[in-house]
Protein backbone atom coordinates (compact mmCIF):
# COMPACT_ATOMS: atom_id res chain seq x y z
CA UNK A 1 0.00 0.00 0.00
CA UNK A 2 1.08 3.65 -0.41
CA UNK A 3 1.72 5.80 1.76
CA UNK A 4 -0.76 7.88 0.58
CA UNK A 5 -3.63 5.63 0.45
CA UNK A 6 -2.31 4.77 4.24
CA UNK A 7 -2.84 8.44 4.87
CA UNK A 8 -6.45 8.82 3.12
CA UNK A 9 -7.44 5.78 4.09
CA UNK A 10 -8.11 7.04 7.70
CA UNK A 11 -9.47 10.07 7.14
CA UNK A 12 -12.25 8.92 4.47
CA UNK A 13 -12.44 5.23 3.72
CA UNK A 14 -12.13 4.25 7.02
CA UNK A 15 -12.75 7.23 9.06
CA UNK A 16 -13.04 6.09 12.84
CA UNK A 17 -15.69 7.74 13.39
CA UNK A 18 -18.25 7.95 10.83
CA UNK A 19 -17.48 4.74 9.20
CA UNK A 20 -15.86 2.47 11.92
CA UNK A 21 -17.62 4.21 14.72
CA UNK A 22 -14.65 4.00 17.04
CA UNK A 23 -13.99 6.27 19.79
CA UNK A 24 -17.39 7.37 20.59
CA UNK A 25 -17.24 8.02 24.56
CA UNK A 26 -15.14 11.02 23.57
CA UNK A 27 -17.03 12.18 20.20
CA UNK A 28 -20.09 12.14 22.62
CA UNK A 29 -18.66 13.72 25.82
CA UNK A 30 -16.54 17.08 24.75
CA UNK A 31 -18.65 18.05 21.57
CA UNK A 32 -20.08 20.69 23.71
CA UNK A 33 -18.04 23.31 22.21
CA UNK A 34 -15.87 23.59 18.62
CA UNK A 35 -12.86 24.25 20.61
CA UNK A 36 -12.76 21.27 22.96
CA UNK A 37 -13.58 19.25 19.67
CA UNK A 38 -10.12 20.31 17.72
CA UNK A 39 -8.18 20.59 21.55
CA UNK A 40 -8.99 16.38 22.26
CA UNK A 41 -8.52 15.47 18.24
CA UNK A 42 -5.40 16.76 18.66
CA UNK A 43 -4.24 15.43 21.88
CA UNK A 44 -6.25 11.80 20.16
CA UNK A 45 -3.62 12.58 17.28
CA UNK A 46 -0.62 12.87 19.17
CA UNK A 47 -1.37 9.61 20.94
CA UNK A 48 -1.52 7.78 17.51
CA UNK A 49 1.08 9.23 15.56
CA UNK A 50 3.61 8.59 18.45
CA UNK A 51 2.49 4.90 19.58
CA UNK A 52 1.39 3.94 16.20
CA UNK A 53 5.44 4.77 16.00
CA UNK A 54 6.97 3.38 19.04
CA UNK A 55 4.90 0.00 18.78
CA UNK A 56 5.65 -0.57 15.06
CA UNK A 57 9.80 0.13 16.10
CA UNK A 58 8.99 -2.30 19.07
CA UNK A 59 7.34 -4.91 16.59
CA UNK A 60 9.91 -7.39 16.32
CA UNK A 61 10.90 -7.01 20.26
CA UNK A 62 7.23 -7.71 21.65
CA UNK A 63 6.03 -11.21 22.21
CA UNK A 64 3.00 -11.95 20.41
CA UNK A 65 0.99 -13.55 23.64
CA UNK A 66 1.61 -9.90 26.03
CA UNK A 67 1.46 -7.48 23.18
CA UNK A 68 -1.93 -6.16 24.86
CA UNK A 69 0.06 -5.14 28.49
CA UNK A 70 2.60 -3.85 26.11
CA UNK A 71 0.06 -1.97 23.75
CA UNK A 72 -1.23 0.03 27.22
CA UNK A 73 2.17 0.66 28.79
CA UNK A 74 3.00 2.40 25.58
CA UNK A 75 -0.58 4.30 24.78
CA UNK A 76 -0.67 4.94 28.91
CA UNK A 77 2.78 6.74 28.93
CA UNK A 78 1.94 9.64 25.91
CA UNK A 79 -1.10 9.65 27.37
CA UNK A 80 0.04 10.94 30.98
CA UNK A 81 2.81 12.91 28.39
CA UNK A 82 -0.23 14.33 26.90
CA UNK A 83 -2.21 15.22 30.32
CA UNK A 84 0.79 16.77 32.34
CA UNK A 85 1.59 18.88 29.04
CA UNK A 86 -2.46 19.93 28.54
CA UNK A 87 -2.34 20.70 32.36
CA UNK A 88 0.38 22.76 32.36
CA UNK A 89 0.48 25.30 29.62
CA UNK A 90 -3.79 25.15 28.60
CA UNK A 91 -5.46 24.98 32.02
CA UNK A 92 -8.56 25.69 30.98
CA UNK A 93 -8.67 23.01 27.95
CA UNK A 94 -7.81 20.95 30.34
CA UNK A 95 -10.77 21.59 32.65
CA UNK A 96 -13.03 21.85 30.46
CA UNK A 97 -11.65 17.87 29.20
CA UNK A 98 -11.37 17.00 32.48
CA UNK A 99 -11.38 12.82 33.01
CA UNK A 100 -11.77 12.68 28.90
CA UNK A 101 -7.88 13.19 28.45
CA UNK A 102 -6.69 10.04 31.08
CA UNK A 103 -9.16 7.75 29.26
CA UNK A 104 -7.57 8.81 25.83
CA UNK A 105 -6.15 5.30 27.01
CA UNK A 106 -8.89 3.59 26.24
CA UNK A 107 -10.26 5.14 23.34
CA UNK A 108 -10.57 2.02 20.87
CA UNK A 109 -8.96 3.77 18.19
CA UNK A 110 -5.85 3.53 19.46
CA UNK A 111 -5.85 0.11 20.27
CA UNK A 112 -7.61 -0.85 17.17
CA UNK A 113 -4.30 0.87 14.89
CA UNK A 114 -2.13 -0.90 17.16
CA UNK A 115 -2.95 -3.89 16.60
CA UNK A 116 -4.30 -3.57 13.27
CA UNK A 117 -2.01 -1.58 11.63
CA UNK A 118 0.96 -0.37 13.66
CA UNK A 119 2.03 -4.14 15.02
CA UNK A 120 2.34 -5.61 11.58
CA UNK A 121 3.30 -2.73 9.68
CA UNK A 122 6.93 -0.76 9.47
CA UNK A 123 7.60 2.64 11.53
CA UNK A 124 7.17 4.85 8.26
CA UNK A 125 3.40 3.61 7.20
CA UNK A 126 2.43 3.38 11.00
CA UNK A 127 3.22 6.83 11.49
CA UNK A 128 1.37 8.36 8.78
CA UNK A 129 -1.70 5.58 9.42
CA UNK A 130 -1.65 7.70 13.18
CA UNK A 131 -1.29 10.78 11.42
CA UNK A 132 -4.34 10.00 9.24
CA UNK A 133 -6.75 8.42 12.09
CA UNK A 134 -5.75 11.11 13.91
CA UNK A 135 -7.18 13.49 11.39
CA UNK A 136 -9.94 11.72 10.52
CA UNK A 137 -11.21 11.65 13.99
CA UNK A 138 -10.15 15.26 14.75
CA UNK A 139 -12.58 16.45 11.27
CA UNK A 140 -15.21 14.31 12.58
CA UNK A 141 -14.94 15.20 16.01
CA UNK A 142 -14.81 19.24 15.18
CA UNK A 143 -17.91 18.90 12.71
CA UNK A 144 -20.03 17.52 15.75
CA UNK A 145 -18.65 19.87 17.98
CA UNK A 146 -19.02 22.79 15.33
CA UNK A 147 -22.47 21.94 14.77
CA UNK A 148 -23.63 21.71 18.42
CA UNK A 149 -22.43 24.70 19.69
CA UNK A 150 -23.80 26.51 16.84
CA UNK A 151 -27.51 25.15 17.82
CA UNK A 152 -27.32 24.85 20.98
CA UNK A 153 -25.08 28.34 21.79
CA UNK A 154 -25.50 30.26 19.04
CA UNK A 155 -21.74 30.17 18.63
CA UNK A 156 -18.65 28.78 16.81
CA UNK A 157 -15.40 29.27 18.60
CA UNK A 158 -17.15 31.30 21.18
CA UNK A 159 -18.15 33.79 18.14
CA UNK A 160 -21.68 34.84 17.95
CA UNK A 161 -22.89 33.93 14.65
CA UNK A 162 -26.27 33.17 14.61
CA UNK A 163 -28.69 36.48 14.49
CA UNK A 164 -29.52 38.92 17.35
CA UNK A 165 -32.27 37.36 19.77
CA UNK A 166 -31.21 33.58 18.73
CA UNK A 167 -32.67 30.94 21.19
CA UNK A 168 -29.55 28.47 21.81
CA UNK A 169 -31.52 25.00 22.19
CA UNK A 170 -30.13 24.05 24.97
CA UNK A 171 -30.93 20.34 24.47
CA UNK A 172 -27.92 19.75 21.93
CA UNK A 173 -25.28 20.90 24.11
CA UNK A 174 -26.25 18.63 27.15
CA UNK A 175 -25.94 14.72 27.12
CA UNK A 176 -29.19 13.73 25.54
CA UNK A 177 -28.11 15.84 22.08
CA UNK A 178 -24.97 14.41 21.75
CA UNK A 179 -26.46 11.05 20.88
CA UNK A 180 -29.18 13.00 18.74
CA UNK A 181 -26.77 15.00 16.81
CA UNK A 182 -24.71 12.11 16.48
CA UNK A 183 -27.35 9.90 14.98
CA UNK A 184 -28.32 12.29 12.63
CA UNK A 185 -24.60 13.23 11.42
CA UNK A 186 -24.34 9.05 10.78
CA UNK A 187 -27.91 8.93 9.56
CA UNK A 188 -26.61 11.77 7.11
CA UNK A 189 -23.61 10.48 6.05
CA UNK A 190 -24.91 6.84 5.56
CA UNK A 191 -27.52 8.35 3.20
CA UNK A 192 -24.88 10.67 0.99
CA UNK A 193 -22.70 7.34 0.84
CA UNK A 194 -25.63 5.19 -0.06
CA UNK A 195 -26.55 7.93 -3.23
CA UNK A 196 -22.97 7.63 -4.13
CA UNK A 197 -23.07 3.90 -4.16
CA UNK A 198 -26.28 3.75 -6.59
CA UNK A 199 -25.08 6.37 -9.23
CA UNK B 1 -27.31 8.53 54.10
CA UNK B 2 -24.70 9.76 52.40
CA UNK B 3 -23.94 6.17 50.74
CA UNK B 4 -27.32 6.03 49.76
CA UNK B 5 -27.14 9.50 48.29
CA UNK B 6 -23.97 7.94 46.13
CA UNK B 7 -25.63 5.12 45.45
CA UNK B 8 -28.92 6.46 43.67
CA UNK B 9 -26.32 9.67 42.43
CA UNK B 10 -24.54 6.94 40.69
CA UNK B 11 -27.49 4.36 39.50
CA UNK B 12 -29.86 7.15 38.23
CA UNK B 13 -28.77 10.97 38.46
CA UNK B 14 -24.97 10.48 37.22
CA UNK B 15 -26.03 7.52 34.79
CA UNK B 16 -22.31 7.15 33.04
CA UNK B 17 -23.69 6.31 29.80
CA UNK B 18 -26.53 8.24 29.28
CA UNK B 19 -25.23 11.16 31.13
CA UNK B 20 -21.00 10.91 30.78
CA UNK B 21 -21.06 9.24 27.93
CA UNK B 22 -19.17 6.24 29.92
CA UNK B 23 -18.83 3.06 28.41
CA UNK B 24 -20.52 3.82 25.14
CA UNK B 25 -18.55 1.08 23.04
CA UNK B 26 -19.83 -1.54 24.94
CA UNK B 27 -23.19 0.22 24.96
CA UNK B 28 -23.54 0.16 21.33
CA UNK B 29 -21.42 -2.49 20.69
CA UNK B 30 -23.29 -5.69 23.13
CA UNK B 31 -26.93 -4.37 23.00
CA UNK B 32 -28.25 -6.63 20.49
CA UNK B 33 -30.03 -9.16 22.73
CA UNK B 34 -31.00 -8.52 26.44
CA UNK B 35 -29.74 -11.55 27.59
CA UNK B 36 -26.19 -11.06 26.59
CA UNK B 37 -26.55 -6.96 27.45
CA UNK B 38 -27.50 -7.91 30.93
CA UNK B 39 -23.97 -10.29 31.17
CA UNK B 40 -22.20 -7.64 30.10
CA UNK B 41 -23.56 -5.77 32.83
CA UNK B 42 -22.96 -8.31 35.56
CA UNK B 43 -19.42 -8.48 34.08
CA UNK B 44 -18.87 -4.88 34.44
CA UNK B 45 -20.48 -4.77 37.63
CA UNK B 46 -18.11 -7.61 39.33
CA UNK B 47 -14.97 -5.59 38.00
CA UNK B 48 -16.01 -2.18 38.47
CA UNK B 49 -16.25 -3.31 42.02
CA UNK B 50 -13.08 -4.74 42.36
CA UNK B 51 -11.17 -2.46 40.09
CA UNK B 52 -12.25 0.54 42.66
CA UNK B 53 -11.55 -1.10 45.84
CA UNK B 54 -7.68 -2.41 44.34
CA UNK B 55 -6.77 1.17 42.76
CA UNK B 56 -8.46 2.87 46.03
CA UNK B 57 -4.78 1.04 48.13
CA UNK B 58 -3.06 1.77 44.92
CA UNK B 59 -3.59 5.41 45.01
CA UNK B 60 -3.38 5.81 48.66
CA UNK B 61 -0.43 3.26 50.54
CA UNK B 62 1.62 3.48 47.32
CA UNK B 63 1.48 6.38 44.69
CA UNK B 64 0.87 9.28 47.74
CA UNK B 65 3.31 7.84 49.83
CA UNK B 66 5.51 8.01 47.12
CA UNK B 67 4.78 10.91 45.86
CA UNK B 68 3.82 9.38 42.23
CA UNK B 69 0.18 10.67 41.68
CA UNK B 70 1.23 11.29 38.21
CA UNK B 71 1.80 7.58 37.13
CA UNK B 72 -1.97 7.56 38.27
CA UNK B 73 -3.27 6.68 34.21
CA UNK B 74 -0.49 3.66 33.66
CA UNK B 75 -0.66 2.64 37.16
CA UNK B 76 -4.91 2.27 36.76
CA UNK B 77 -5.21 0.61 33.95
CA UNK B 78 -2.33 -1.93 34.61
CA UNK B 79 -4.22 -3.04 37.64
CA UNK B 80 -7.64 -2.77 35.41
CA UNK B 81 -6.06 -5.04 32.81
CA UNK B 82 -4.53 -7.18 34.98
CA UNK B 83 -8.00 -7.55 37.52
CA UNK B 84 -9.92 -8.36 33.98
CA UNK B 85 -7.20 -11.37 33.10
CA UNK B 86 -7.19 -12.78 36.60
CA UNK B 87 -10.80 -12.65 37.04
CA UNK B 88 -11.24 -14.55 33.97
CA UNK B 89 -8.74 -17.20 35.08
CA UNK B 90 -10.56 -17.24 38.60
CA UNK B 91 -14.30 -17.79 37.12
CA UNK B 92 -12.90 -20.47 34.45
CA UNK B 93 -11.38 -22.47 37.10
CA UNK B 94 -14.08 -22.17 39.87
CA UNK B 95 -17.93 -21.65 37.82
CA UNK B 96 -16.85 -22.78 34.42
CA UNK B 97 -20.74 -22.07 33.55
CA UNK B 98 -20.51 -18.43 34.56
CA UNK B 99 -17.18 -18.03 32.33
CA UNK B 100 -19.14 -19.12 29.53
CA UNK B 101 -21.50 -16.76 29.97
CA UNK B 102 -19.48 -13.76 30.57
CA UNK B 103 -16.27 -15.24 28.63
CA UNK B 104 -16.87 -13.10 25.53
CA UNK B 105 -17.08 -10.16 27.42
CA UNK B 106 -14.28 -10.03 29.88
CA UNK B 107 -11.66 -9.51 27.35
CA UNK B 108 -13.30 -6.15 26.14
CA UNK B 109 -14.00 -4.78 29.72
CA UNK B 110 -9.94 -3.72 29.72
CA UNK B 111 -11.07 -1.05 27.08
CA UNK B 112 -14.45 -0.10 28.74
CA UNK B 113 -13.97 3.02 29.55
CA UNK B 114 -16.39 3.30 32.60
CA UNK B 115 -13.77 1.26 34.58
CA UNK B 116 -10.86 3.22 34.36
CA UNK B 117 -13.06 6.58 34.70
CA UNK B 118 -15.06 5.64 37.82
CA UNK B 119 -11.13 4.97 39.27
CA UNK B 120 -9.97 8.28 38.60
CA UNK B 121 -13.43 9.77 39.45
CA UNK B 122 -13.21 8.13 42.73
CA UNK B 123 -9.60 10.07 43.61
CA UNK B 124 -10.53 13.22 42.06
CA UNK B 125 -14.01 13.18 44.74
CA UNK B 126 -11.89 11.90 47.39
CA UNK B 127 -13.91 9.34 48.44
CA UNK B 128 -13.06 7.16 51.10
CA UNK B 129 -12.71 3.11 50.83
CA UNK B 130 -16.25 2.34 50.97
CA UNK B 131 -17.64 5.20 49.01
CA UNK B 132 -15.39 4.42 46.38
CA UNK B 133 -16.41 0.71 46.19
CA UNK B 134 -20.41 1.72 46.81
CA UNK B 135 -19.17 4.30 43.76
CA UNK B 136 -18.47 1.70 41.81
CA UNK B 137 -21.01 -0.97 42.42
CA UNK B 138 -23.58 2.25 41.76
CA UNK B 139 -22.05 3.30 38.32
CA UNK B 140 -21.95 -0.13 37.15
CA UNK B 141 -25.38 -1.02 38.01
CA UNK B 142 -26.51 2.41 36.61
CA UNK B 143 -24.45 0.77 33.11
CA UNK B 144 -26.20 -2.44 33.42
CA UNK B 145 -30.19 -0.41 33.69
CA UNK B 146 -28.59 1.46 30.87
CA UNK B 147 -27.37 -1.17 28.30
CA UNK B 148 -30.79 -3.67 29.21
CA UNK B 149 -33.10 -1.31 28.74
CA UNK B 150 -31.52 -0.22 25.58
CA UNK B 151 -31.12 -3.80 24.20
CA UNK B 152 -35.03 -4.09 24.83
CA UNK B 153 -35.71 -1.52 22.84
CA UNK B 154 -33.32 -2.45 20.27
CA UNK B 155 -34.65 -5.98 20.21
CA UNK B 156 -38.09 -4.44 18.73
CA UNK B 157 -36.34 -1.87 16.76
CA UNK B 158 -34.71 -4.52 14.36
CA UNK B 159 -38.77 -5.58 13.31
CA UNK B 160 -39.79 -2.25 12.70
CA UNK B 161 -39.48 -0.77 9.22
CA UNK B 162 -37.20 2.44 9.24
CA UNK B 163 -35.74 4.25 6.25
CA UNK B 164 -31.97 2.47 5.25
CA UNK B 165 -30.06 5.56 6.22
CA UNK B 166 -31.51 4.78 9.64
CA UNK B 167 -31.23 1.44 10.23
CA UNK B 168 -28.37 0.13 12.88
CA UNK B 169 -26.07 2.90 14.16
CA UNK B 170 -28.22 6.06 13.50
CA UNK B 171 -31.49 4.50 14.93
CA UNK B 172 -29.75 3.26 17.77
CA UNK B 173 -27.83 6.46 18.29
CA UNK B 174 -31.32 8.79 18.46
CA UNK B 175 -32.88 5.96 20.65
CA UNK B 176 -29.79 6.55 23.21
CA UNK B 177 -30.66 10.10 22.69
CA UNK B 178 -34.27 9.62 24.06
CA UNK B 179 -33.28 7.70 26.83
CA UNK B 180 -30.94 9.96 27.80
CA UNK B 181 -33.68 12.32 27.85
CA UNK B 182 -35.80 10.20 30.13
CA UNK B 183 -32.95 9.96 32.54
CA UNK B 184 -32.62 13.65 32.68
CA UNK B 185 -35.53 14.14 34.81
CA UNK B 186 -34.17 12.06 37.23
CA UNK B 187 -31.88 15.39 38.22
CA UNK B 188 -34.68 16.31 40.85
CA UNK B 189 -33.86 13.46 43.09
CA UNK B 190 -30.56 14.72 44.79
Amino acid sequence: MKLKQVFTNGIITENPTFRLLLGMCPTLAISTAAVNGVGMGLATTFVLVFSNLFISLLRNVIPERIRIPAFIIVIATFVTIVDLSIKAFLPALSESLGIYIPLIVVNCIIFARAEAFAFKNPPLPALVDGLGMGIGFTLAITLLSIIRELLGNGTIFGVHILYEGYKPMMIITQAPGGFIMLGLLLAAVNALSNRKNNA
Amino acid sequence: MNIVMILVGAVLVNNFVLQQFLGICPFLGVSKKIETAFGMGMAVTFVMGIASLFTYFIQHYLLVPLGMEYMQTIAFILVIAVLVQVVEMVLKKISFSLYQALGVYLPLITTNCAVLGVTILNVTKSYNLIESVINGIGAALGFTLAIVLFAGIRERLTMSNMPKWMEGFPGALITAGLISVAFAGFNGLI
